[in-house]
């Protein structure tokens, strides 16, 4: 296969950055999008030029390092991470245009590598469960509902890769920030400090910057983890209750 | 945002019961008009049932629209780098075009109110003030005029675009739609209303335009 | 389990090994014989309560001025930052991720072993203990591995309180599943993601602990030097990858976290970024590498598609339950349609050569005989390039059909759906083949490494104040792990043991604080910035990926599934070569002061260098068959791995003896493996 790639280069962070234009010849179907993209660094450094920088790391579509705009869809054109989407998702001669995500809490590092360290803060705000080494009681003392656990797990399978955000035309992390929500707020042991943690974190999300949710739902379609939308009601549901009680 | 649309759902609900009244004839229509001003007495005062939905309608416009430019800034000011291709692909239409459709209604609103409520412009004759009594007549001489029915069409256009995004957003952001069925129930919802809605305030216009209703 | 004997662990049942062998004569010096000089003794059952309370403890108010460093935020770096901070120590923790959500322990799919006999089959710790030292081919420490089985129901309630969502069972409580063979349901899991769920459950109580104040968190940092001052481990020097800053930190005691060095081998399920640097610099300054050449290679993995492979993916093995085993029996037949291959001209040949086991023989034995079966030239799928036996390249097809046809006959389309449509769905995407109308093709490849730094009983490397957990130690799994192990010790190691031992080396601090110019410092610090500054200066012609390559195809072919003399020694002589050409001919481009991927990429690549020659001089030195080693000299008549216990029954700890294009040699120094509570067998699985 033969492409046209339209790559953002931008040398760091404070740099002008620009959408730089590449043939490349040799694709094969069977490639992943990223090492499509190890073929171009290979060629550019055949011609002395510096490689493209993009995060990635495990290569299978968990770990949530890997990211990218594809042709304005984050994550490319099918239900997943950009590591596990294959090359024969395209055909000889696509022009192909990545970018990185967009979004100022998100700040550009260089090229396609983006900052995501806002997530972590929000997850300091209070995305946890307070319990120290060796406090925890029996594992099968405090039985979880069969159905709720589900729920739980399905949600807490977030990669925290930031497609939601990149993909919001609004900019808003709601949908990291529900499944968070709903997957401890769904288990007994969330419950504690289920109001104050909803509180903290949606904060937090507002302080970085992110923008509000209007329920447009890009998020979710471009969610390679399929996190469905009726997070973010969970989280609007339990901040409600929270505001109620005072906090 | 939402607490704030619900209450406009509520009015438009009603608001379009009342207009359908036009097709029960002037006496029918002008009769409720006056009935509205009378609602409430001796509790209230005359008008003040009008006053006091006029009053918490404005503080909802006001709360709606401060919310949608909160909304808004915060929106432009987390993505001030646009990207250079950008597809669309689980959102629907009418859920992409709030504030250009929300700023429609506004300035349609604005009109609205000069025509019908405040001003009282009769555009076949261009007295304003008129047919205090008779709002009936007022109704069907607006309606009349073929660009007076676009302008309104174009409207309810807009409110059923409103309606369909704003009815299941309402509902997601108080927090009711936590399962996959209380979704597909939340947009049901949207797309009825939309339709009742708009289909039910544009059914007088047209009659009108098409002579089925007339003075 | 039949002959599962219990003694009593007060007497040794085998004495000290005899090494005969010395195939690597010439490659290494061999050092003094060391011992582990905190091994606990007693009845084994109580070793470690005794040792719990025998160590020292910190005042509270003291902790506080304690530092610590910990590289890496996997199952074993996050728990271990999470607990230490909360016991108020300060906690500095690097990782080269943005986050440390990220660290590859994520990407772990089956389950997580604790010997907690919920379904009253008979699990114990004793049991779970048994197992894993039988697994591992007796080639693992008792005292360790009875800990881990021990610690192992306590990770279970930790990470339940901590939200992880394990699955249920209908009554709301935990579900066990049996996994890899053992006969005992002991196996939790989070559908195929459990270690995903537990890395959040320790990133989040990280998290927790950088609210707090006692963990500092530096992503996008890359540690590439240990500071070594009066013997003591003191501080790292790292870079920030961001700015190119090279930073240098100071601490009481620095812990290692860094994972495992599969990547060794280029193709392998680990990340693209898993490395051994911060291992091998902490092997370079002192700190003994051991049992180096033990590498787990998982049999059912999606085969290479083409040299522009760049990873691996791994598919859960209970794959192998269902699905049957076969290549053509005609060397003509394998470009076919495999539909269009008759029934008799095909062979199933794990059900021919292992009648009683079948496709269920363990990991090492299914994937050696999936690599027999290609080099005959019976592989299936497309002719990969690779380095032939005699040095040469030539053309071969690396993988074996995994039909499911026989068991959608069975059960049906949709009762195969019921089971495995995760990983089916995973295949097709990978490969754009539909698994339920064509068989799968699969094939071997490097998953796990159980060698690495050495330690002690308190997991403390013989540099003091160096402590090494998770898969980068070599403590737990001998020459082979069972699966659902790994999270086990991660978690194991960080939650528990760590802070326990770790506190009884701090209870002599806070030693006296080290100098920003203390001539150590000074010299760690500007060795990293002259590496830095060599990768650009080199400016040859040859692209870090293609040495990277290089090295891993010879890894793959002379130091994979069989080792032979012949085969390692020419291995051996490769490296050498490429790691002097990498040297004067490596072409980095870019500059040190951003964000820099192939100078990243160049420092680890320069370091595999030197640990793959490492690894083929142990796989030569050991000139027996065990676990995930197989030398083609030792095996019986059927082929099979042969032990030879009075020979090799030892850890080789290996010491740093300098570069071997300049001369040097690695030394040798064994720990003999005394067993006081299980005895020695030979495995067969015919």
């Amino acid at each position: 296969m033969k492409l046209t790639l339209k790559v953002w280069r931008q040398a760091n962070a404070t740099a002008q950055g620009e959408i730089k234009t590449y043939p490349l010849d040799g694709v094969s179907p069977d490639m992943s999008f990223l090492e499509m993209l190890d073929l171009l660094n290979e060629q550019l450094v055949t011609q002395g030029e510096e490689p493209v920088a993009f995060d990635h790391d495990c290569r299978e579509g968990i770990c949530g390092m890997c990211s990218l705009m594809i042709n304005g869809e984050a994550h490319g054109p099918e239900v997943t991470t950009t590591c596990q989407l294959h090359m024969r998702s395209f055909s000889d001669g696509d022009t192909i245009t990545i970018e990185p995500w967009r979004a100022d809490p998100f700040p550009v590092i260089k090229d396609l590598v983006v900052d995501r360290s806002a997530f972590d803060r929000i997850i300091q705000s209070g995305g946890f469960i307070s319990a120290n080494t060796g406090s925890a009681p029996e594992a099968n003392s405090v039985p979880a509902p069969r159905d709720k656990a589900m729920r739980a797990f399905n949600v807490a399978t977030c990669i925290g890769c930031g497609a939601c955000v990149a993909a919001c035309p609004n900019g808003s992390a709601s949908l990291f920030l529900g499944a968070k929500i709903t997957h401890l707020g769904e288990l007994p042991q969330g419950q504690p400090e289920r109001w104050s943690r909803v509180v903290d974190m949606v904060g937090q999300h507002d302080h970085e910057g992110f923008g509000g949710c209007t329920n447009i739902g890009e998020c979710a379609s471009a969610c390679p983890k399929e996190i469905p939308l009726d997070v973010i009601s969970q989280l609007n549901k339990d901040l409600r209750t929270a505001m109620k009680q005072g906090l | 945002m939402a607490a704030s649309g619900a209450a406009f759902i509520g009015f438009v609900l009603g608001h379009m019961y009342g207009n359908l009244k036009a097709f029960g004839g002037q006496e029918k229509f002008n009769e409720y008009a006056h009935h509205l001003r009378e609602l409430g007495e001796p509790l209230l005062p005359y008008e003040g049932f009008i006053w006091i939905m006029r009053v918490g309608l404005l503080a909802a416009l006001i709360v709606h629209v401060v919310c949608a430019v909160v909304l808004a800034r915060r929106a432009g000011q987390a993505r001030t780098v646009k990207y250079a291709v950008k597809k669309n692909k689980g959102s629907s239409l009418s859920s992409r075009t709030m504030r250009w459709g929300g700023a429609t209604l506004l300035l349609f609103i604005i009109w609205h109110l000069v025509n019908f409520t405040f001003g009282k412009v009769n555009v076949q004759t261009g007295e304003t003030g008129a047919a205090a009594g008779d709002p009936y007549s007022l109704l069907v001489d607006t309606f009349d005029v073929w660009w007076m029915t676009i302008i309104y069409l174009v409207a309810m256009v807009a409110l059923a675009f409103h309606l369909h995004h704003g009815t299941w957003s309402a509902l997601q952001t108080l927090g009711l739609t936590n399962t996959a069925s209380s979704r597909q129930r939340a947009k049901t919802a949207g797309w009825v209303l939309a339709v009742v809605v708009a289909g039910g305030f544009s059914a007088v216009p047209l009659s009108v335009l098409l002579g089925i209703i007339e003075k | 389990m039949a002959g599962s004997t219990l003694h009593d662990g007060l007497t040794p049942l085998n004495g000290p090994s005899n090494q005969i062998s010395d195939d690597a004569q010439g490659f290494y010096v061999l050092g003094e014989n060391i011992v582990d000089p905190v091994a606990p003794a007693g009845p084994i059952k109580d070793r470690w309560t005794t040792r719990k309370f025998e160590n020292r403890l910190v005042n509270p108010a003291n902790r506080r001025k304690l530092d610590i460093i910990i590289v890496g935020t996997g199952l074993a770096g996050g728990a271990a930052a999470a607990t230490l901070g909360e016991a108020g120590y300060n906690v500095k923790s690097f990782c080269y991720q943005d986050s440390p959500r990220r660290a590859h322990s994520i990407a772990a799919q089956g389950g997580i072993n604790a010997a907690k006999n919920y379904k009253e089959d008979g699990d114990s710790t004793f049991r779970l203990f048994y197992d894993t030292v039988k697994g591992g081919d007796y080639r693992a420490r008792e005292n360790n591995v009875y800990r881990l089985a021990e610690v192992s129901a306590n990770i279970i309630d930790q990470c339940v309180a901590q939200g992880v969502p394990f699955a249920r069972e209908y009554g709301g409580l935990l579900d066990n599943r049996s996994f890899g063979g053992v006969q005992v349901s002991r196996t939790f899991y989070a559908r195929g993601q459990t270690g995903q769920q537990l890395l959040i459950g320790a990133y989040q109580a990280m998290e927790r602990q950088v609210a707090a104040g006692t963990v500092e968190q530096f992503t996008r940092h890359e540690m590439l030097e240990l500071i070594v001052v009066d013997g003591k481990a003191r501080g790292i020097v790292t870079r920030d990858m961001v700015t190119g800053a090279i930073e240098t930190h100071l601490a009481d005691v620095v812990v290692l976290a860094s994972g495992g060095y599969g990547n060794v081998f280029y193709l392998s399920t680990n990340a693209m970024g898993s490395n051994v640097t911060a291992a091998w610099r902490a092997h370079r300054k002192g700190a003994y590498m051991a049992n180096p050449c033990y590498t787990q290679i998982h049999p059912t993995c999606i085969p290479v598609t083409g040299s522009h492979q760049s990873k691996l993916t791994l598919m859960s093995e209970s794959l192998r339950n269902d699905g049957r085993i076969w290549v053509p029996k005609n060397v003509a037949d394998c470009e076919k349609d495999p539909r269009e291959i008759p029934e008799e001209d095909r062979d199933y040949f794990l059900e021919r050569i292992y009648p009683s086991f079948g496709n269920l023989v363990p990991r090492d034995i299914a994937s050696r005989a999936a690599k027999y079966m290609c080099d005959e030239g019976r592989g299936v799928g497309p002719q990969v390039a690779e380095i032939g036996p005699d040095g040469e390249q030539r053309m071969v097809r690396r993988g074996v059909y995994l039909d499911f046809a026989d068991a959608i006959a069975r059960l049906g389309k949709h009762g195969v759906e019921e089971k495995y449509d995760n990983l089916l769905d995973m295949y097709a995407r990978i490969t754009g083949e539909n698994p339920y109308e064509t068989p799968m093709r699969i094939y071997p490849a490097v998953h796990y490494v159980m060698g690495g730094l050495w330690v002690d009983y308190h997991l403390q490397s013989n540099i003091e104040g160096l402590f090494v957990t998770g898969e980068a130690n070599f403590s737990d799994h001998g020459a082979n792990r069972l699966g659902a192990s790994a999270l086990m010790q991660g978690l194991a190691d960080g939650y528990f043991v760590l802070p326990n031992t770790i506190r009884d080396y701090l209870a002599d601090g806070p030693f006296e604080k080290v100098a920003a110019d203390h001539p150590e410092v000074v010299a760690a610090q500007r060795a990293v910035e002259e590496r830095v500054s060599k990768f650009l200066a080199i400016q040859g012609t040859r692209s870090v990926e293609s040495y990277h390559k290089e090295l891993g195809a010879i890894m793959w072919e002379y130091c994979g599934m069989e080792r032979t003399e012949e085969g390692l020694k020419l291995a051996i002589s490769k490296i050498r070569e490429l790691r002097a050409d990498f040297w004067t001919n490596v072409k980095v481009l870019g500059a040190s002061d951003n964000l820099n991927q192939d100078l990243e990429k160049a420092g680890r690549v320069a370091d595999f260098l030197e640990l793959g020659e490492l690894m083929c001089v142990d796989a030569l030195n050991r000139r027996e068959s065990c676990g995930g080693h197989f030398r083609g000299e030792s095996q019986t008549e059927d082929g099979e791995a042969l032990r030879h216990d009075e020979e090799f029954a030892y850890v080789a700890a290996w010491e740093w003896g300098g570069d071997s294009n300049e001369g040097g040699q690695p030394v040798l120094h064994k720990e003999d493996l005394i067993y006081t509570a299980i005895e020695m067998k030979q495995r067969s699985y015919k």
